[in-house]
């Protein structure tokens, strides 16, 4: 049987695993954090924006790897 | 002459029209728009610039880091401003220049506050095992030299193309489902034009959040990399 296609999707698909769990994880601490702290909310939502790219970063190179030109077996 | 290129210079000829307007005569007891301009502005130079570096650094780099949010905020929301319709950040060029100038500024930040004591600094972790040293400056090295421009630009791009591919994708079915379906073959499965189409208003309203969060995002993410280098101690 041959099959034939592209990996990059499935690349991009194991990669979100990780991003998603830790975009997960920074939410939900932030939720957790405001609910004890509420005066907070302001710098926790600015920190949380600021995890949420850096966690995503790891996700956007997946998309990328996309458009890296391998030459054909 | 392409699409992109006449997108920039729309939206640089706007920027430096609204911010001429802006700032041509400001009264001290002031009216709505410049309430409206007072409010972006203050909180671009408050919560990310001054908050970050600190009042005397902050006003040094201040003109650096307001350009690139502004010209960040104003090139990705094209992608969804109808008529124009693509984000040119979205193709790899813009923010290559951009992630380079912040590379730039933030190694020369560094050089000119610590000399070449600086590398040391960026590199060399306090109280860490002798052994260890040379790994850790190495992983150090990748991390600060080699990765931070490079997820600088592929963040903010991959942003743009995946959103532009998401309303493409969302409109492009709207489409197909109502006139192709609908309409040429008469199937009443076309109906299902209204999910996508609705979809893809909701992807708008993401987007145009996601535009203004990744102009945010560079702009104090370059803000704190230039922290870093200033930083006296690791």
């Amino acid at each position: 049987m041959n099959v034939v296609g592209q990996l990059a999707p499935l690349a991009f698909g194991l990669a979100v695993i990780g991003s998603g769990i830790g975009v997960g994880i920074i939410v939900g601490k932030t939720i957790e954090s405001v609910a004890r702290q509420p005066e907070l909310q302001g710098r926790l939502q600015g920190l949380m924006f600021l995890g949420i790219a850096l966690t995503e970063a790891l996700c956007f190179i997946a998309i990328a790897v996309a458009f890296i030109p391998f030459p054909a077996p | 002459m392409n699409r992109i290129l006449i997108i920039r210079m729309i939206i640089v000829v706007l920027l430096v029209l609204l911010f001429w307007v802006g700032t041509r005569d400001l009264k001290i007891v002031p009216k709505r728009a410049q309430v409206a301009f007072e409010f972006i502005t203050g909180f671009v130079r408050n919560s990310i610039i001054i908050d970050t570096l600190g009042e005397k650094n902050g006003r040094r780099f201040m003109p650096l880091l307001f350009t690139i949010f502004f010209l960040t905020l104003g090139l990705n929301i094209t992608g969804v401003i109808p008529g124009l319709q693509i984000a040119s950040t979205g193709l790899i060029g813009m923010p290559i220049i951009m992630a380079v100038v912040a590379y730039v500024v933030f190694v020369y930040a560094g050089l000119k506050q610590h000399g070449l004591k600086y590398f040391k600094n960026q590199l060399i972790l306090p109280g860490v095992p002798l052994l260890l040293v040379p790994f850790l400056a190495l992983l150090e090295f990748l991390s600060t030299f080699i990765l931070r421009p490079i997820t600088l630009t592929l963040r903010l791009t991959m942003n743009m193309v995946a959103g532009h591919m998401l309303l493409a994708l969302c409109f492009l079915a709207t489409q197909f489902f109502f006139v192709t379906v609908l309409f040429n073959q008469g199937n009443v499965i076309g109906i299902l034009g209204i999910g996508t189409f609705a979809f893809g208003i909701a992807f708008t309203l993401l987007e145009i959040f996601v535009a203004a969060l990744q102009a945010y995002v560079f702009t104090i993410l370059t803000a704190i990399y230039i922290q870093f280098s200033l930083a006296d101690e690791h």
